[in-house]
């Protein structure tokens, strides 16, 4: 089966804004593929390269060396994020937009006729519980409402792929439930997610493969239970394991 | 074309959900009737005063809204991290340019077309005439102007991290050309080499926002700009526009946004 996301050699550098320092390298000569219909954890603690590796994916950002590819067309060309959703970490949409405004606004970058885009916006309210606050301005909306309508943006081309940045990150734990429950939903409907989360927990639940990066390097990759019985513990002690943290004393 | 419409449809709903639009207005409708309820010695001509007075305040209005809009648009955009969800889906970032200056623009076409009804109406009721097709050409030419102001702005805020160091640097330069742009190549002829060169190439980049400055043709009545002069005037606007759109472009087509 080809892999809809493909990562090869991927390498990216800063350069560093002091004088004398050399490149900072994010992301170090990784590779990585996901079919379609997996549901793939991004592990790896803070400043991994997690982020990083994500932004090239969406074209943010310009890899020093190596390729990426989305559903087989390289990640520098917009037309490879147009089967793509993505819910970036702490957003602030435009808060002088209503929530079906902005999920209008989104519809109509994507080119979705307009009875499509309603029918959609309703569906995707609805899938959110914000249908009562559908024409509220996002300033008035709290985190969790805020988070709730990024995912309902996130969804609003029914897309393939789905690329979740920390989706969980600052909810409380209805909230979190909630996002646990929309992946699922997706992975029954043969959905491919590809998500960062520091939810260990979570991740558990509802990942087939996850990717274990630190310092830029991808450590280790293959099924939650592959990685659990290898390590012969849970997620967290393995991941703490692979990433080689030593506790103290 | 969907997605560029997209995105100026939701820059002219911001300007226009904000202040700072009716602020000016309502400042502008303030002074100039104001000014229009004194009697200085019954003179006839003062008339032309308040009509001046009236269109000194639409220009520093319009250019307030237009230089402060297009500042912030996109520092804004990354800031508030809005800018990650609009470029993942399949919109280009010369699309992104496009959208912003295009919303910008409009938007600020609105707010002189509602300024120039206000013009309008003071200016009728003193004088009971209506010279639509001068107004028409008028408040063309300084839309065309604030293409060029938007532009420039717009590509400053790609250079410029702050918005308001970027709208401090547009309104010097903006002020400096209206001002003193049409007197540099005479300053040049006074100057030694090589800063005579180098004024008269200043001279002959900059873009000319004096040429659109056509208030005294309104204030007097002086009649009707010919018509390809007028075309003229577009034309240098247009190719001014572009040429800042194209190096906003350059300059964020490879920038990174992490």
């Amino acid at each position: 089966m080809e892999p809809i996301l493909k990562i090869e050699n991927l390498q990216v550098e800063y350069r560093s804004r002091e004088l004398g320092q050399g490149a900072k390298v994010a992301v170090k000569g990784l590779n990585l593929s996901v079919l379609a219909g997996e549901v793939f954890g991004f592990l790896g603690p803070n400043g991994a390269g997690k982020t990083t590796t994500m932004h090239v994916l969406l074209g943010f950002l310009a890899p020093t060396s190596g390729t990426a590819s989305l559903f087989g067309v390289d990640v520098r060309q917009p037309i490879a994020r147009q089967r793509i959703g993505y819910l970036p970490e702490m957003t602030y949409y435009y808060k002088f937009l209503t929530g079906e405004e902005l999920l209008r606004f989104y519809a109509r970058i994507f080119g979705l006729p307009r009875p499509e885009a309603e029918r959609r916006i309703d569906a995707l309210l609805k899938l959110v519980e914000l249908d009562s606050a559908r024409r509220q301005p996002i300033k008035s909306y709290s985190k969790g409402m805020q988070q709730r309508v990024g995912l309902a943006q996130a969804l609003i081309n029914n897309p393939d792929l789905l690329i979740l940045d920390e989706p969980t990150s600052g909810l409380d734990p209805l909230g979190r439930m909630k996002v646990r429950e929309i992946i699922h939903r997706l992975k029954h409907e043969g959905k491919t997610v590809f998500f960062s989360s520091h939810e260990l927990g979570e991740v558990e639940t509802v990942c087939d493969r996850v990717g274990i990066l630190s310092a830029g390097e991808l450590k280790a990759i293959g099924p939650v239970e592959e990685l659990v019985r290898q390590y012969r513990s849970n997620l967290e002690q393995a991941f703490l394991k692979i990433i080689g943290y030593e506790p103290p004393g | 074309m969907s997605a560029i419409w997209a995105i100026a449809t939701v820059v002219i709903k911001e300007l226009y959900r904000r202040k700072d639009f009716y602020v000016l207005f309502v400042l502008t409708a303030l002074i100039t009737l104001l000014m229009g309820s004194l009697h200085f010695f019954s003179d006839e001509q003062v008339v032309r005063y308040l009509k001046e007075i009236c269109l000194l305040l639409i220009w520093v209005s319009a250019l307030v809204i237009a230089i402060t809009t297009a500042a912030r648009q996109i520092p804004a955009e990354r800031e508030n991290r809005t800018i990650f969800p609009l470029l993942a889906k399949p919109v280009s970032r010369a699309q992104v340019i496009l959208g912003k200056f295009l919303g910008c623009w409009l938007a600020c076409g609105l707010a002189l077309v509602v300024f120039y009804l206000f013009f309008g109406v003071v200016s009728a009721a003193r004088e009971h005439a209506w010279p639509l097709a001068s107004y028409f050409q008028a408040l063309w030419l300084h839309w065309c102007l604030l293409a060029i102001v938007v532009a420039l702005a717009l590509g400053g805020s790609l250079v410029f991290a702050a918005p308001s160091s970027n709208a401090t640097i547009c309104f010097a330069v903006c002020l400096g050309i209206l001002l003193v742009g049409r007197h540099l190549n005479k300053v040049a002829l006074g100057l030694p080499e090589p800063s005579q060169t180098l004024l008269y190439a200043v001279y002959f980049a900059i873009p000319h926002l004096e040429l659109f400055d056509v208030r005294q043709l309104i204030i007097h009545d002086w009649g009707l700009i010919a018509w390809p002069v007028w075309a003229a005037a577009t034309a240098y606007a247009a190719a001014y526009t572009a040429f800042f759109l194209l190096a906003a472009w350059l300059v964020f087509r490879r920038k990174p946004l992490s």
